[in-house]
């Protein structure tokens, strides 16, 4: 809350939507120097005001950037002074370590991408293929000895087949990998559609707040219309997915409607289990909720993931610096996977992720059977883990070891990790 | 008495070329494209080597081989797979169930002849 006006009607006021206001306020969007002034005349107060905790996220970036490459012994405790006294510089210093953090991990998405998307195995399996056929046949009809003229046929119109397969195919890898920038890291498999739209989003869907009056006719027609936005659907099994989704984001907003939500957060500091306890809901409606609202005050964003029993992620809402791998496994030792063994009890567990400059999360962990139980069939068990940034001055209320995880193996630097799948790329053994 | 080497790939252009290189060599090949039924195959032919290519319909090379480690009579058969993934985590896994030697594509012909000629001299 800005000086006791509420997020929402200060964003109208000044023309923004309310999860871009949310962004600026957490030092994720830059406002324009219009905004601004807009803002602070909104709020009744200086400019300058505002931008105290921007000129703290500078400071935070240079030190950052600065503890990146410790082998060049920048003045870390002179950050302040240059700041101060060269603004213009310190700004781009701290833009360019933000924007190497973001190739970082466009990197890291890409090479998921290259190992495990199904779409550009396939393609490089028939070029691989392709030209096997044509180097055999070629090695054949050219490295002498005898060939009876009917296998010389078969031969050469194996060549001309092989040839014509390996052109399609390398058209196929071109018109895949060349629509550029905007293709990159577009999505490749169908939940991929509904991530993109929630990423754009922030995960929060204004559309399915306050329903709870509604008809079913009216609900109906609102997932209707918003699974039409959400672009690529192909299949009904892809729009199930997608309807299924908003349909538990309905149920989670009519059980905890947004305002009570908000001021429950406020009141119980984001708790979980107090939250669960407030509205009567299962620590994962509640962990949905926390993730998929806006924050509330000087609260960080939070993440959240889902996996089923078979360790697959569904829910992916990442964190900066908690990076989700886009397909195959995650990290082992994730919270999350451990609650998968322990049904029923919430872990509470403090993460530290690798990197120039490490990050410590708190993961509330909890897997629970997804459906009614039955005895004809085995339970099946989701389980969620909501994170939550931590600084050094916030413990998150846990006094248990700090446990070393990543994302995935193939991006993990960490060395000798017991729980380590296959090679990391950024480790010397894998260039 | 020639020596029998089985081909467990699918796609037809590469068993032609590898029939051919093979027969010329002075081994009886024989051929089978299918996943499912590889293992029968196997059993059935009694081959005195076996090329097998990892990605089979049906069924993975890796789950065949698996198979054939499993029967007496397969456990010692010598067997060259082939991938087109070369990645050491691929070649790991195929050391792991027992395979004699790993071979990525493309290869050339007198690689797979001369690693076959190793695996059963004489």
């Amino acid at each position: 809350m800005f000086l006791g006006q509420k997020q929402s009607a200060l964003a109208t006021a000044v023309g923004i939507s309310a999860a871009y206001l949310n962004l600026i306020e957490h030092n994720r969007r830059r406002a324009g120097s219009k905004l601004l002034q807009d803002l602070a005349q909104e709020l009744k107060t200086d400019p300058r005001s505002l931008t105290e905790g921007a000129e703290a996220a500078l400071l935070g970036a240079l030190r950052e950037a600065g503890q990146r490459m410790p082998e060049i012994a920048p003045e870390l405790h002179r950050s302040e002074d240059l700041a101060g006294r060269f603004p213009g510089w310190s700004a781009l210093v701290a833009a360019q370590h933000q924007r190497i953090r973001d190739l970082e991990q466009l990197v890291e998405a890409l090479s998921d991408r290259l190992t495990h998307d199904p779409e550009l195995a396939a393609s490089l399996h028939e070029v691989i293929s392709a030209v096997t056929a044509i180097r055999s046949t070629v090695g054949i009809l050219t490295g002498g000895g005898e060939i009876d003229p009917e296998w010389q046929l078969r031969f050469m119109g194996n060549m001309r087949d092989e040839g014509r397969r390996l052109s399609s195919a390398a058209q196929g890898l071109v018109e895949y990998l060349e629509p550029g920038a905007d293709r990159d890291m577009a999505p490749v498999v169908p939940g991929e559609e509904l991530a993109a739209f929630l990423d754009q989003r922030d995960h929060h869907i204004a559309e399915l707040e306050g329903l709870d009056d509604a008809t079913p006719e009216q609900v109906a027609a609102r997932i209707d219309a918003l699974t039409a936005q959400v672009g690529g659907l192909e299949t009904s099994a892809a729009k199930d997915v997608v309807r299924h989704h908003f349909q538990q984001y309905l149920d989670d907003a009519v059980a905890m409607p947004l305002a009570a939500f908000q001021a429950a957060r406020a009141e119980t500091l984001g708790d979980p289990s107090r939250l669960a306890d407030l509205f009567d809901q299962p620590l994962p409606a509640v962990m949905r909720r926390l993730a998929f609202v806006p924050a509330w005050d000087d609260h960080q964003d939070v993440g959240l993931v889902s996996c089923d029993g078979s360790g697959t992620l569904s829910i992916r809402k990442s964190l900066p610096g908690f990076s989700l791998p886009r397909f195959g496994a995650a990290c082992s030792y994730w919270p999350l996977y451990q609650s998968l063994s322990r049904p029923g009890h919430p872990l509470r567990t403090v993460v530290e992720m690798p990197g120039p400059t490490p990050r410590r999360f708190l993961c509330q962990s909890v897997c629970l059977p997804r459906d009614a139980l039955r005895f004809d069939l085995p339970p099946v068990h989701e389980a969620f883990m909501l994170i939550e940034p931590l600084d050094d001055t916030r413990t998150g209320g846990s006094d248990g070891p700090v446990l070393p995880v990543g994302s995935s193996c193939r991006v993990c630097p960490r060395e000798g990790c017991a729980a380590r799948r296959e090679a990391s790329l950024l480790s010397a053994d894998a260039r | 008495m020639t020596k029998q080497v089985l081909v467990i790939e699918d796609e037809p252009n590469i068993v032609a070329a590898i029939s051919f290189i093979l027969s010329r060599d002075g081994w009886t090949v024989g051929t089978h494209t299918n996943g499912e039924t590889a293992v029968q195959a196997v059993l059935d032919a009694k081959p005195d080597a076996l090329i097998l290519d990892v990605m089979l319909p049906g069924r993975s090379g890796y789950d065949i081989l698996q198979d054939l480690r499993a029967h007496d009579v397969t456990r010692r058969l010598p067997v060259l797979m082939l991938t087109a993934r070369g990645q050491r985590t691929d070649r790991e896994q195929a050391e792991r169930l027992g395979v004699n030697r790993f071979m990525t594509k493309p290869f050339s012909n007198a690689e797979v002849v001369e690693t076959l000629n190793e695996l059963l001299p004489g």
